[in-house]
């Protein structure tokens, strides 16, 4: 028997604080939650007790957002040492981290900052993702970013940059589909060319988010990759055409802005299970 | 080819300064001016770090307003990023930013509460150790002879601050506990803050015990903070004190002067 975690339809959640107590007494409609690994880098406290006691009844995702992988400089080691440790202590089914980085010359800017896509990066990000995966002895997904602004320099497209990963490092990949619209939109693509280009197989989690509506200079849209509102009816409609394409994925919704009442959010993670059943049984019928 | 790397430079020295134009080799699909677009990272970047702030300093925030606290905030934020992508870490340095911030001037009690919030934090996310408890402690205590020369490893959480400030009555009334208006922030007041289970606690006690507290928690033996507290206050009563770590569960081991581990 499959483990939920091991199990295509699987939905979850970002945990946040103020939602554990309630689901530790009435339990929720969900297969995993998703925490941020640097939020629980800490010494002791209710963080890390409430995150035992979700991991006893959930499975669960570790989501590394400052690593910096598309950092210029070395990976910071404390930093791994610190990932190791909460890898070891809580086993997650998945642990991720970003295309992007966060770090220069030793200091955090706690965002997720763009990659030029050409071929010195292309070797960096490798040589790191090597890196983390010998030093964790795990496999890392890495997630394709929201960007706002391209680099004259890059000489691939993000989907042929993340296959070219893939094949070097042997990593595997957390599709945001909400990124995918998001970066498309803002760089004027088509973000099923970003999809169609990734390795199926690679893909292990996808991610689901909302976005806010900006104009750029020119008066063109600029979508702001909040994880501050609903997902979005054009993304919904690009992650069921990324299921028909993909087969089921364990499906995560994110939201770190705005965040409402645990039932809103179990409510948009039933709506991806329900299509996560759909393509399911789409591939059953197709087999 | 070290072109990249170059670019990631000028891209985060121009994050935190809005004077220096946006780094050179950016494209835009529409030809539409990319530091407009730079822009959104530098507005994530900045809102994220005070957002990080406003997280850690609640009571400061609300006492200052939000439109102050942010000028303030970024203001710090471009002096000293932070060296660690553990944002719980994050603010050390802020209380002291505070203390120097010429338009804070007006409000003398500002640092010292940022503090409080700060250390508030600290104690939240320390390790968790087992407390002895007056069972436990009853031996030690029955051999008052040795009381001087021992030594108290204090719980991880717990710290003290001395302030000539009303730190504890202001912090409350943030809280819901106490009128603000019947605080009067020019009274000293020193400040125990201690983990219980999921709960900080801020305690008021007196300034003699602090000192008594802050002696222990400098590795000092129980005799030596005891005479700094009664200089501080010639009534100290030491008995209390100890009652009082001892309640409230601050005491994580007792080291006995023949110890050989102190």
């Amino acid at each position: 028997m499959l483990t939920p975690a091991e199990h295509p339809v699987a939905v979850g959640i970002g945990l946040k604080p103020r939602h554990v107590r309630q689901i530790l007494t009435e339990g929720a409609q969900l297969d995993f939650f998703e925490v941020h690994a640097e939020n629980y880098m800490v010494p002791g406290g209710p963080y890390l007790r409430h995150l035992g006691q979700i991991r006893e009844r959930f499975a669960l995702s570790i989501h590394g957002v400052g690593l910096s992988i598309g950092g210029a400089g070395p990976l910071d080691p404390t930093h791994l040492d610190r990932l190791d440790r909460l890898l070891r202590r809580f086993e997650p089914q998945w642990f991720s981290e970003h295309l992007a980085w966060s770090s220069h010359g030793g200091a955090f800017y706690n965002d997720l900052l763009p990659v030029p896509y050409d071929r010195s990066s292309l070797t960096r990000v490798c040589d790191h993702i090597d890196q983390v995966q010998e030093r964790l002895g795990r496999r890392l997904l890495l997630e394709n970013p929201s960007t706002y602004l391209e680099f004259a320099a890059s000489t691939l497209d993000e989907g042929s940059f993340l296959a070219q990963v893939v094949r070097r490092t042997g990593c595997g990949l957390l599709l945001d589909v909400n990124n995918a619209y998001v970066s498309a939109v803002n760089h004027g693509h088509d973000p099923w060319d970003l999809i169609a280009a990734l390795p199926r197989s690679a893909v292990g989690e996808i991610h689901l988010a909302g976005f806010a509506e900006d104009r750029d200079g020119a008066g063109d849209r600029l979508l702001i990759d909040t994880h501050g509102a609903p997902v979005a009816e054009a993304v919904w409609e690009l992650y069921r055409r990324t299921l028909a394409h993909l087969g089921p994925r364990p499906t995560l919704i994110e939201r770190d802005q705005a965040i409402p009442p645990l039932e809103t959010l179990v409510a948009e993670a039933t709506k991806a299970r329900s299509d996560l059943e759909a393509a399911a049984f789409g591939a059953r019928e197709a087999a | 080819m070290s072109v990249p790397a170059d670019d990631l430079g000028a891209f985060a020295a121009a994050l935190l300064d809005p004077e220096r134009p946006p780094p050179p080799g950016l494209a835009t699909w529409n030809g539409s001016d990319p530091a407009l677009r730079f822009a959104v990272y530098r507005n994530n970047v900045a809102v994220s770090l005070v957002e990080a702030l406003a997280d850690t300093f609640p009571v400061t925030r609300e006492l200052v307003g939000a439109p102050f606290f942010e000028a303030m905030a970024r203001g710090f934020i471009t002096t000293g990023p932070p060296r660690s992508a553990m944002l719980t870490e994050y603010g050390d340095a802020f209380p002291e930013f505070i203390a120097d911030f010429a338009p804070a001037a007006c409000l003398p009690y500002l640092p010292d509460l940022a503090w409080l919030e700060r250390r508030r934090v600290q104690a939240y996310h320390a390790a968790d150790v087992e407390v002895l408890g007056g069972a436990d402690l009853a031996v030690h205590l029955a051999t008052p002879d040795r009381l001087p020369g021992t030594r108290l490893t204090l719980h991880p959480s717990l710290a003290v601050i001395a302030s000539r400030h009303a730190i504890c009555s202001l912090w409350a009334a943030h809280q819901g506990e106490g009128q603000i208006e019947s605080v009067d922030p020019t009274r000293p007041e020193s400040a125990l803050i201690l983990r219980q289970g999921d709960q900080v606690l801020v305690l008021p006690i007196p300034e003699a015990a602090a000192a008594f507290i802050a002696g222990l928690a400098a590795s000092a033996p129980l005799g030596e903070s005891a005479a700094a507290a009664t200089d501080r206050d010639p009534s100290f009563d030491l008995a209390q004190a100890l009652a009082l770590l001892i309640r409230q569960g601050g005491i994580a081991a007792w080291h006995a002067p023949r110890d050989p581990h102190p």
